[in-house]
């Protein structure tokens, strides 16, 4: 899967990537805009100051006319100060743009995000998806900026100051035609290289770190079996594999430095060697000599700081495809143009429904499902891991959708159900659940945004939860952590299952959801909501016969198809699965090898 | 305990640093000699070199400067006043120049490519003593620190070191030998344009410290809504299908929409002024430049001072090259300071002190003569033998490995004012099964911790075969025991290397052996590449109860008499639970075994059955006893009766 999905993300193209991003710049063009025009602006100030050096040298200093200097270092100063506002204009617009950016992308990612159906969501990790919207979100918001402020201005200074050479001297700037091209050259090409070296050192990086993450989390495993010797033994040969690779990669790129060096001192030369020549034929002054000089300086380092900003944008483009594959992401469910918006009754009808999660699989993960379920009814299903149980009752709030035949809630295809409504009216209480940051009151509203507190404790009263609520700090008004991490398992359980109870549905699932709560309270808890709301069809997936022995019916599931249905004797008589999981929980199996044979 | 995963969220650019927070460091003084100490432990020839290199790379490039000034005095004015041809002169300085510059380069190469080895064997000598020191700590250690603060060392603070090291340290001693050199060469030149440069620079040092307030302080603004809204945007994506189910999805938009707005402000704010920074610098050097051009244009007019044409063109070269590294060396002081931070958290860990082990009696290998009595042996026995050697008296005796353990009297807990076992009284004979019972937090898997002395008691005795424990060398102890953790870990490596790390040389029949004996075999022979493949992530591509029959396969292939079992909860469906179960059966057969139990037939076919409540054992006996006893274990039986006897 994951795999699958790295590919896929790769696979987009650089002209799709700027059209997504660049469409979330909206109300933040102006200083996107702007801040290059500042900076070409400030460059231009900055070229400025050479030639008018070589004035002062030629028209001023060697002239003896004081006039001049004190005329042109004023307009010297001018430029400095207009340098100064061009550059606080491109400082200000670039960081107000680029965290603009951020803001919009980051917004255009959570909503898209919200419109997700569970097939969408599975297929982003939930670690996937924060990455994109943390990091990789940093990584784009740093690149813009730099590509406003600096992309323009290091080609810009470039043009400029080689536009001046040739002003000055066409055929002395030829030499630094030579030297671009020659540098530029090999820019590229290491660049290249060693840009595969390092992202190969940056994965074996990450697989160090992730060994020890696996010491420090695994460390106990690492004590009991003294294996610390062993650990080291292999953390070492890893160093020292990362070390050769670094020291590899290193070394092709820092032959950078001394051949820019080489290359800007021979330009020094064989300008001075050439120029001086000039100057003797008096083809060209000194002032003019030595802001070819200057100019020499400026046109290499703004080649080197083109080469600098290619490498980071390559970086952030991985992110750029990452942020573009999330917006792009179409909700695989989507309402109806003309929905159903009243959920007639709970009665639920499976017909033919065949499904699978993987749309290339060579087989549905649940199949040929026909099950009818009347208004009011309560339905147990169990069955092991893998034989579709949560995929089964997953259909019916539409959280996906059937490859095959029809799933119907009071009737109705629920595919023509607005999903507002029809999930209003079926509550499930996931197997993997969430309880967020806040008060209890805050979770438990989630069911009904205008329930009251009268409304909210009856149904903790039923989830059994009410107790334990009253015992907090705070009672309903307690704070309740990140992820319920306050709570013990039991208690997150029973207020998931109050939080849905809030949303007085008509169909409630619970997946699995009484795992964690003792088979005492479990047995409370489903005499309450028998007793309390009658009219409502309550479907239960359990782990424990005892959960479900008493349902009106009780679906064993295998291998994604019903294995049999029925009554909790009638199961017995009939379902060999059934009679072998009810064996194995009462005890008194033969699953006990004797030890002292 | 935080036996939990804790994985940071490390994307392709997790480790550049997101902002530029201000960093505190303590005593940076201390912390930069230890550091420094690292590298010169095993570098200091090559530091010498690099040291070298580096002035000579300056100087060359000083030289370089200087030479633009004799150009035009020394060379270009004398033959436009003379009007002669003759440039062999010039050619001449021109080679002398072009063989420093080539010296410079040399030498910038030669120092660059040194630095390699030097920071990276620096940073791979840190890893491993790092790594090492932490394989050393106690247990105590990795149950007090959050595990992602341990990781974060390595992610994190090896990595800013890595970057100091080799970057900012060679640039700092860089910029520091340039603008000494530049700052003398410009005093030579000419003393009132160098008072001038100086003013200026004074002027940017100044409007630096400002503006790297504002933006220092606006960083942190940055940092702090950076980390609520990431807390936030956490928290939705783990919840999503919740909001999904509960149609929440408005909601949680609005909510976001506030905090990204709140983040949006911060960010403008501190990057408007860490950008405002630069430009302002850039032009004060550019002022600079200017008012030294004008009043030397005004000097060398007036002739007041022997500046030449010449002269004043190479002393405004130094004033752009003297600019540059003031501006850099503000940055890199403050990345040797991050790095100086991370430097403190590295040193923290090496400072903390490993487990302690002062036991002498150790496992040898062992033959039972006729008469009885035990003599150790250098050959692979099959049969263990402690052996013990009384210093008192200087002889040795040997005592064979059976697996006999007690606890009399004991007391512990993981702080000296706050006791979570009280008064602990067991004892197992070899091969009997015990099996401890009891809601969460009463104690059970503390109980298993002391017996390997992942922690040690505050009062009382536990004694293995006879003897006490804390005289028993802990690699030997922990040898002979076997454990089975409720979560359970694998490392990257092949399926048979994970089995294997119960024991290092054991063959590859023994392997199967020992997979066939935990169920594991059937599961193993269907997978992809069967024992040869590959396990990553803690085993993320096998399902739980597969990853179960590998740590009691790996569990089995050590042989230990005595066996720590905790028992898996749920989680896993009753079929493969049942596969899970015979392997467990299969292994403690014959053992002695604690086992921590959650499934009914366990505890039936205990010898004795601990009922552990708040740190003391309450009840105790078979099954059958304790039923007759209607206590707390009649209770937890009978509410319980088709499921784990676990409370929630």
């Amino acid at each position: 899967m994951a795999v699958e999905q790295e590919r896929s993300y790769k696979d987009i193209t650089t002209g799709e990537c700027i059209r997504t991003v660049g469409a979330e710049i909206k109300e933040f063009r102006t200083p996107s805009i702007l801040t290059p025009v500042c900076m070409i602006f400030e460059v231009i100030m900055e070229m400025m100051i050479p030639l008018l050096m070589a004035h002062i040298i030629d028209f001023g200093v060697e002239a003896g006319n004081m006039g001049v200097i004190l005329r042109t270092g004023t307009l010297m100063l001018f430029l400095a100060v207009a340098g100064l506002m061009a550059g606080i204009g491109g400082g200000v617009f670039g960081a107000k743009a680029s965290a603009g950016l951020a803001m919009n992308l980051r917004a255009k990612m959570f909503r898209s995000i919200q419109t997700f159906s569970f097939a969408n969501i599975d297929r982003f990790s939930t670690s996937g998806l924060i990455t994109r919207l943390t990091t990789d979100i940093t990584n784009l918001q740093n690149a813009y900026q730099m590509l406003l402020r600096m992309a323009m201005r290091a080609p810009m200074s470039l043009i400029i100051a080689m536009t001046m050479a040739v002003i000055i001297s066409p055929g002395l700037s030829s030499v630094y035609c030579i030297a671009v091209i020659f540098l530029g050259l090999f820019l590229f090409l290491i660049i290249r290289k060693v840009s595969v070296y390092f992202r190969q050192v940056f994965e074996k990086y990450d697989e160090l770190n992730e060994s020890v993450q696996e010491n420090v989390s695994a460390i106990r495993v690492v004590k009991a079996y003294v294996r610390e010797e062993h650990e080291k033994k292999k953390f070492d040969t890893a160093v020292d594999n990362l070390y050769r690779m670094f020291v590899k990669a290193e070394s092709l790129m820092v032959t950078n430095m001394p051949v820019m060096q080489a290359t800007v001192y021979s330009c020094i030369l064989v300008i001075s060697w050439l120029g001086a020549n000039a100057i003797i034929n008096s083809e060209l002054t000194t002032g003019e000599l030595m802001s070819l000089l200057t100019y020499c300086m400026s046109i290499l380092m703004s080649l080197m700081m083109l080469s600098m900003i290619f490498v980071m944008l390559t970086m952030s483009f991985a992110s750029a495809q990452r942020i573009t594959e999330v917006i792009k992401e179409e909700s695989e469910i989507r309402n109806p143009e003309t929905p159903v918006t009243e959920v007639p009754d709970g009665s639920v009808d499976f017909e033919g429904v065949s499904f699978g999660y993987n749309k290339s699989a060579e087989e549905y993960v649940l199949k040929d499902i026909d099950l009818h379920i009347a208004p009011g009814e309560m339905v147990g299903i169990i069955g092991g891991t893998g034989s579709a149980k949560s995929t089964l009752v997953n259909l019916i709030p539409r959280l996906y959708d059937v490859d095959e035949g029809t799933v119907r809630v009071g009737g109705v295809d629920v595919r023509q159900y607005d999903l507002e409504a029809l999930r209003d009216q079926v509550s499930v209480v996931l197997q993997q659940n969430n309880l967020f940051s806040g008060s209890v009151i805050d979770n438990l509203r989630w069911g009904d945004p205008g329930a009251t507190e009268d409304e909210c404790r009856k149904a903790c009263q039923m989830a059994q939860a009410d107790e334990f609520i009253e015992n907090m700090p705070g009672k309903y008004g307690a704070r309740i952590e990140q992820g319920g991490a306050n709570l013990s398992g039991g208690q997150r359980q029973r207020l998931c299952i109050a939080r849905a109870l809030v949303k007085k549905p008509k169909i409630i699932i619970f997946d699995d959801s009484t795992s964690a709560v003792d088979t005492a309270t479990d047995a409370k808890i489903r005499k309450a909501i028998n007793e309390e709301i009658p009219g409502t069809t309550i479907f239960i997936i359990a782990q424990r016969i005892s959960s479900v022995m008493n349902a009106d019916r009780i679906i064993v599931m295998d291998d994604g198809r019903v294995s049999a249905a029925g009554s909790h004797e009638e199961l017995l008589a009939s379902s060999e699965i059934y009679r072998d999981v009810y064996e194995s929980q009462t005890g008194g199996s033969g699953d006990f090898d004797d030890p002292y044979k | 305990m935080a036996d939990e995963k804790v994985r940071e969220i490390h994307g392709p650019g997790g480790r550049r640093m997101a902002g530029r927070p201000r960093v505190k460091v303590k005593n940076p003084g201390r912390l930069f000699v230890r550091t420094m100490g690292y590298m010169t432990r095993h570098y200091t020839p090559q530091l010498v070199i690099v040291v070298i290199c580096i002035v000579i790379g300056v100087l060359a490039s000083v030289q370089g400067t200087l030479f633009i000034r004799n150009l035009i005095d020394d060379y270009i004015a004398p033959m436009l006043i003379n009007g002669s041809t003759d440039f062999s002169p010039l050619l001449h300085a021109i080679t002398r120049v072009a063989v420093l510059y080539a010296v410079g380069v040399a030498s910038t190469y030669i120092n660059q490519r040194i630095m390699i080895y030097v920071s990276q064997g620096t940073l791979r000598e840190i890893r491993k003593e790092v790594f090492a020191r932490m394989e050393s700590l106690p247990i105590s250690f990795f149950d007090t620190h959050p595990h992602g603060d341990i990781m974060s060392i390595y992610t994190n603070d090896i990595d800013t070191l890595r970057q100091m090291i080799s970057q900012a340290l060679p640039q700092f001693l860089q910029s520091l030998i340039t603008i000494v050199s530049v700052f003398i060469s410009m005093l030579v030149l000419s003393i009132p344009l160098t008072a001038l440069t100086v003013a200026m620079v004074l002027v940017m040092i100044f409007l630096t410290g400002y503006f790297g307030k504002r933006s220092g302080a606006g960083f942190i603004g940055q940092q702090k809504n950076l980390g609520e809204l990431n807390g936030y945007i956490e928290e939705m994506m783990k919840g999503q299908k919740v909001i999904k189910v509960f149609n929440h999805e408005d909601e949680s938009v609005r909510e976001f929409d506030e905090r990204n707005k709140a983040l949006y402000e911060a960010a403008y704010s501190a990057n408007k002024f860490a950008n405002i920074l630069g430009p302002v610098n850039m032009q004060i050097g550019n002022v600079s430049y200017v008012v030294c051009a004008a009043a030397g244009g005004a000097l060398a007019l007036t002739g007041i001072t022997s500046l030449t044409v010449g002269a004043l063109a190479s002393f405004l070269t130094f004033n752009r090259s003297f600019n540059m590294p003031i501006n850099q060396i503000s940055m890199q002081f403050n990345s040797v300071l991050m790095a100086l931070a991370g430097a403190e958290r590295i040193f923290e860990l090496l400072e903390q002190e490993p487990e302690t082990d002062d036991g002498y009696v150790t496992l040898t290998n062992a033959e039972v003569s006729e008469d009885g009595s035990i003599k150790p042996s250098e050959k692979h026995t099959g049969i263990w033998a402690w052996e013990h050697y009384h210093k008192a008296d200087g002889t040795t005796d040997y005592t064979l490995l059976k697996g006999d353990i007690r606890m009399h009297e004991v007391d512990f807990g993981y702080t000296d004012d706050k006791m979570v076992l009280h008064d602990i009284e067991l004892f197992a004979k070899p091969g009997q099964k015990i099996a401890f019972v009891g809601s969460t937090g009463a104690g059970k898997t503390t109980i298993t911790n002391l017996i390997n002395r992942f922690y040690d008691i505050q009062d009382g005795k536990i004694r293995y075969d006879g003897i006490n424990i804390n005289k028993i060398k802990k690699a030997d102890l922990r040898h002979s025991l076997g454990m089975v953790l409720q979560d359970t870990h694998l490392f990257t490596g092949t399926v048979r290397d994970n089995i294997r790390f119960g024991k290092l040389d054991a063959t590859d029949a023994e392997v199967v052996r020992a997979a066939r004996l935990a169920n594991a075999h059937a599961f193993i022979k269907r997978l992809p590449q069967g024992y040869d493949t590959y396990i990553k992530g803690d085993g993320a591509n096998l399902s739980m109860g597969q990853r179960q029959l590998l740590a009691i396969a790996r569990a089995a292939i050590a042989d230990p008499p005595v066996l720590i079992l905790d028992e898996a909860t749920s989680s896993i469906d009753t079929r493969t639970e049942k596969i899970v179960q015979d392997g467990m059966d299969r292994l403690m057969s014959g053992r002695t075994t604690f086992v921590i139990a959650h499934r009914l037939s366990t505890v039936k076919n205990a010898d004795c059955i601990m009922v552990m409540e708040q740190g003391r054992i309450i009840e105790r006996g078979t099954h059958d006893e304790l039923i007759a006893l209607q206590g707390k274990y009649y209770q937890l039986y009978t509410g319980l009766s088709a499921a784990s006897p676990q409370g929630a």
